[in-house]
């Protein structure tokens, strides 16, 4: 693989040809915020909170999915970047009921953190306040929609690391719902394996374990990586 | 079918249209269709079998002609001396003017339209050219007016290299929107590399209003199938698929008969025209979504997956249907084509201005005198087409503004009446060219409501996919919202602006990036519109309610009614 | 030295915020000399004095008083913060926003459990209810936020530091959670 160069925020750093900024970002310790982006899973650019700016495109870009290319020049949080940023957060809070005081993820959702992280004190925007359902049909875990910000973990990791594609979206826009096995509740579904992957990749309390109250959902994502590098390895020695 | 027989078959329409004494020729555009041309069409064919059907005289059902609120429309076409055209045509009027010619070879005056009417002489019709002349389901009807030649052209004469060429020659730019150059969008398809390559036409046409491209579908579908057969050529491609907007059933009719009798013809299909070449079209039907126009979401749903768009590049031409090089262009993008290749790229490129080349379809309505489609050069004061060819406003009212690009564009005020109706124009005034859509509004139009109405259309239409478009489309409609019903506190604007430009910038596909410029235009244009709702509580058009208080109106309304109470002595 | 005017206001909330205050228990000890506390639950005052420095107000706006009290309080303010999530984002107070009022009043007064007084009496007695709950930056200008449901007691501490400081309010990433 060949290497490039590159300046992220007016530092020359050095990364491989088709890696995305994203990666070169976090070698080199700059963060850049993410939400639907999440290592192992492929990549879906939805939420935009990982926009970087490029000299010369006119409008900035994801950095989860564009790739570095020679001579690029990026900077990842200046004050417009960060400004849109807060705004994408408050208006995810404004788009569902993410009252944190009452959800089982209060104290490690993501995106809890991002808003405390980018500054978000208060949420410029009309909360939406959609009326929305809760599936607790399933044995072991249920589905809170008022706390899904459709970052399409869930879908990916069911899909392509499971194999099970028990997820899947209906409806568009704003009326855009998670859905088990074509729009059945979710206890009903047959293609559901019980991993509970998707349960763990969940960023906020949208999934959770059943028996979970306030605060008690704790998530463990490591493992998709461990799993997808004993997966890497298998296929190795394999072949 | 050979070159020669193709020629040969063009020979003999032509003799025989000429050997008739009079045609007429009854529109039956969706428009005219709504207007009753059907019954037109079954009465004079009766009163023609009535009168022992005399070979010298023909009654055609066409396509679509274009002045469509005066529909239905009849052509008279007699040998010898102009077309005339009659609006406004009911059975008996239609039997009438038989009757007229039958009994005394005359023609009567009621319902006629001018001669010289602008709306007809100031147009220039390369892509309707055939529209309301023929009969979409008869190809002999194209072929007759040199439909397919320009194929055969391009199959005995050109290389798919040459053929490229051409196309940029022309200087022919995509007609869906975008505007890219199509020569160098058919090179890269060309270029690219894949086991199989694919060309798709672009007959989604979502945009509230617009109806160009179903009108091109419905009118001349064989010019449509002509372009994409070129373009396969060119490209390398040997399969095509159409995506047509599951709401034009006629057009998926007419296409789906086009490709029958094209392939029995041997103008699609294996070797066509006696060439090595082959090339097959399927129709896809579209389920009635916006986004769907969108290119990678459009492949998407051909597919069968889920119509929602993905992130370019990839750009279609590099990885497209099933991850092969995929040239995708609009509808009438492909119905330029044999028009370039029939009068050759250079007259084509010397229609327009700058680097806006070639004609452009318009669907002109709001209030505007005459409604309905027109092609005209690119390049044409937007004064001409809205006072000469649109007859301006009706009773002469006062023109405020026009909107361009529907959803997705802006609006040109008053003062910009003589822009250049072209891309770089259009851009400069922050509109876009967009498919074609063009809204006449005149001083009764309120742009906080117009704004609102495309907004409503956007939120409806994103594909929920990224966070900027599915939740900030919702939320400038509510801000919309309470400026257009008097609720609007002062830093409602300031958001507005913000969260469209955020939209603007950070969105996934062009649904939600040009989602705000109905409101950025009309903010830039009419702000003082956007004031007046907002501090004086007060609609200068007269079109929105303005009916529900502020919070702080509803505060001070209460503080009075608690003063009032205590002066009363009442408990409150 | 002066002392600064400090006022406290209890809106739409359940008091928790104010518990959360009472928490700084040796801290508010410390700052006494400092500050003159002039309105609020913990208080004795009818009216909301003039010229108050801080005002920290708990809760979302419900009803037409909360929305009174709002408006006087900013004129009469020099900094307005808004303390808590349910003042910051309407929290569980705007749970209620899923219904319509009506339907509210009813469920409560006619068909819930306890159904005295009955809803038109229940008009008479309650202040009129608006028909959304609201955070208070959605009525009036707000000039800091302390949010937690309730505020750990070391963020209120943090920001009545800077407040005395007469410096703006600058809570840590870990202090600025929701929730
Ligand atoms: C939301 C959205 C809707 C679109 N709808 C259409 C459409 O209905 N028809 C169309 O030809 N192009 C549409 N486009 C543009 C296409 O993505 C694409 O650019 C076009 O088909 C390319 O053809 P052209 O180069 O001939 O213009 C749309 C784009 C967006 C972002
Ligand atoms: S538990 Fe496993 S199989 Fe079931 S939906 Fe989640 S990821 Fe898919
Ligand atoms: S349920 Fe969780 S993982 Fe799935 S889309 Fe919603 S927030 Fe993302
Ligand atoms: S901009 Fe709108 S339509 Fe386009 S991907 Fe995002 S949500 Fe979907
Ligand atoms: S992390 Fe890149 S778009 Fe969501």
């Amino acid at each position: 693989m060949s290497a490039i160069t590159l300046t992220l925020n007016e530092e020359l750093v050095t990364a491989r040809q088709g890696q995305t900024i994203l990666e070169v970002a976090r070698e080199h310790s700059i963060h850049i915020p993410t939400l639907c982006y999440l290592e192992g899973l492929e990549e879906m650019g939805g939420c935009r909170l990982c926009m970087v700016e490029v000299q010369g495109s006119a409008r900035p870009v994801p950095a989860c999915i564009t790739k570095a290319q020679e001579g690029m020049v990026v900077a990842t949080d200046s004050e417009t970047i960060t400004e849109y940023r807060r705004m994408i957060v408050e208006l995810l809070l404004a788009e569902r009921n993410h009252t944190c005081a009452v959800c089982v993820q209060n104290g490690s959702c993501e995106l809890q953190t991002l808003a405390a992280r980018l500054g978000v004190d208060h949420v410029r925007f009309d909360y939406l306040h959609q009326q929305l359902s809760m599936d607790a049909s399933r044995e072991r875990f249920a589905l809170d929609h008022n706390r899904c910000v459709l970052c399409l973990r869930c879908v990916r990791t069911c899909d392509a690391v499971e194999g099970a594609h028990t997820w899947d979206v209906r409806g568009r826009g704003v009326t855009s719902r998670i859905v088990a096995d074509l729009d059945r509740p979710w206890g009903e579904s047959v293609s559901c394996t019980d991993c509970g992957k998707c349960v763990q990749l969940c960023p906020t309390g949208a999934l959770f374990r059943k028996g979970a109250t306030v605060g008690e959902m704790v998530k463990e994502r490591e493992f998709l990586m461990r799993l997808l590098e004993r997966r890497r390895a298998i296929q190795g020695r394999q072949s | 079918m050979t070159r020669a027989e193709l020629a040969e078959l063009a020979e003999k329409e032509q003799v025989q249209r000429d050997a008739k004494k009079l045609r007429l020729l009854v529109c039956c555009g969706t428009p005219c269709l709504a207007a009753g041309s059907e019954a037109v069409v079954a009465a004079l064919r009766q009163k023609l079998a009535e009168s022992g059907s005399p070979a010298e005289l023909e009654v055609v059902g066409t396509g679509c002609l274009g002045p469509c609120s005066r529909g239905p429309l009849v052509t008279v076409q007699r040998k010898g001396t102009p077309d005339m055209v009659y609006e406004r045509m009911d059975p008996q009027q239609a039997v009438a003017l038989l009757d007229a010619y039958l009994a005394a070879a005359s023609l009567p005056q009621q319902n006629l339209l001018p001669e010289d009417l602008p709306f007809f002489r100031r147009q220039q019709r390369v892509v309707l050219q055939t529209c309301g002349l023929i009969d979409p389901e008869d190809i002999q009807q194209y072929i007759g007016h040199g439909g397919y030649e320009a194929l055969a052209q391009v199959l005995h004469e050109m290389t798919p290299e040459e053929v490229c060429d051409g196309v940029t020659a022309s200087g022919l730019r995509g007609r869906g929107g975008g505007g890219y150059s199509t020569g160098l969008k058919w090179q890269l398809v060309q270029k690219g590399t894949g086991s199989r390559k694919f060309v798709v036409a672009n007959g989604d046409e979502g945009d509230p209003g617009a109806y160009m491209d179903r009108s091109l579908m419905e009118s001349d579908p064989h010019r449509v199938l002509e372009g994409m057969a070129i373009a396969g050529y060119a490209v390398g491609a040997e399969q095509g698929y159409i995506y047509v907007r599951g709401e034009y059933p006629l057009a998926a009719q007419r296409l789906k008969t086009a490709i029958r009798d094209a392939e029995r013809m041997g103008v699609l299909g294996s070797r066509v025209l006696d060439s090595n070449f082959s090339f097959r079209v399927d129709i896809r039907i579209g389920a009635g979504a916006f986004v769907c126009g969108e290119e990678t979401a459009l492949l998407a749903s051909i597919m069968g997956r889920r119509g929602q768009p993905r992130i370019r590049p990839p750009y279609p031409a590099q990885s497209g249907l099933w991850g092969c090089p995929t040239l995708i262009n609009n509808v009438e993008t492909f119905g330029n084509i044999a028009a370039i290749f029939t009068m050759g790229p250079a007259a084509f490129a010397s229609i327009g201005s700058g680097k806006s080349r070639g004609t452009k379809v318009f669907a002109l309505c709001g209030e505007v005198c005459n409604t309905g489609l027109i092609e005209v050069p690119m390049g044409m004061p937007l004064r001409e087409i809205i006072y000469d060819i649109g007859g301006g406003l009706p009773g002469g009212a006062a023109f405020k503004a026009a909107q361009t690009g529907g959803p997705s564009g802006g609006c040109i005020p008053a003062s910009k009446l003589d822009t250049p109706v072209d891309y770089e124009h259009l851009q400069e005034l922050g509109s876009i060219m967009g498919s074609g859509g063009l809204i006449v509004m005149g001083e009764k139009s309120c742009m906080v409501d117009v704004a609102r109405f495309f907004m409503e259309f956007c939120l409806d239409e994103s594909c929920g996919k990224c966070v900027p478009c599915r939740t900030g489309t919702i939320e400038i409609y509510r801000l919309l919202t309470r400026l257009c019903n008097g609720s609007a506190a002062a830093r409602d604007l300031e958001n507005l602006e913000k969260l469209c430009h955020l939209v603007k910038d950070t969105s996934l596909c062009g649904l939600g990036s040009a989602a705000p410029n109905p409101v950025l235009s009309t903010l830039h244009w009419f702000r003082d519109e956007y004031e007046a709702h907002l501090t004086d509580r007060r609609c200068p058009a007269g079109v929105c309610g303005m009916d529900v208080k502020p919070l702080h109106l509803m505060a001070e309304e209460l503080l009075q009614r608690v003063v009032a109470s205590r002066v009363n002595g009442e408990a409150f | 030295m002066k002392r600064l005017r400090l006022a406290t206001a209890w809106l739409g909330g359940c008091s928790g915020c104010h518990m959360s205050l009472l928490d700084l228990g040796e801290f508010l000890a410390d700052i006494a000399g400092s500050i003159e506390l002039v309105y609020g639950p913990l208080v004795d005052a009818k009216e909301f004095p003039e010229n108050v420095d801080v005002a920290l107000l708990e809760g979302a706006v419900a009803n037409m008083e909360n929305l009174e009290l709002l408006q006087q309080i900013r004129e009469r303010s020099r900094i307005v913060v808004s303390f808590g999530d349910c003042a910051i984002t309407g929290n569980v107070t705007s749970l209620r926003n899923f219904f319509s009022v009506d339907d509210l009043l009813t469920a409560v007064y006619q068909a819930g459990p306890g159904t005295l007084p009955r809803s038109d009496e229940a008009g008479q007695v309650l202040p009129e209810l608006l028909p959304r709950v609201l955070p208070l930056h959605q009525v009036v200008a707000i000039d800091a936020f302390i949010p937690g449901c309730p505020p750990e007691p070391d963020r209120i501490r943090t920001a009545l530091e800077s407040l005395l400081k007469g410096e703006a309010v600058q809570l840590s990433e870990e202090q600025r959670t929701f929730g």
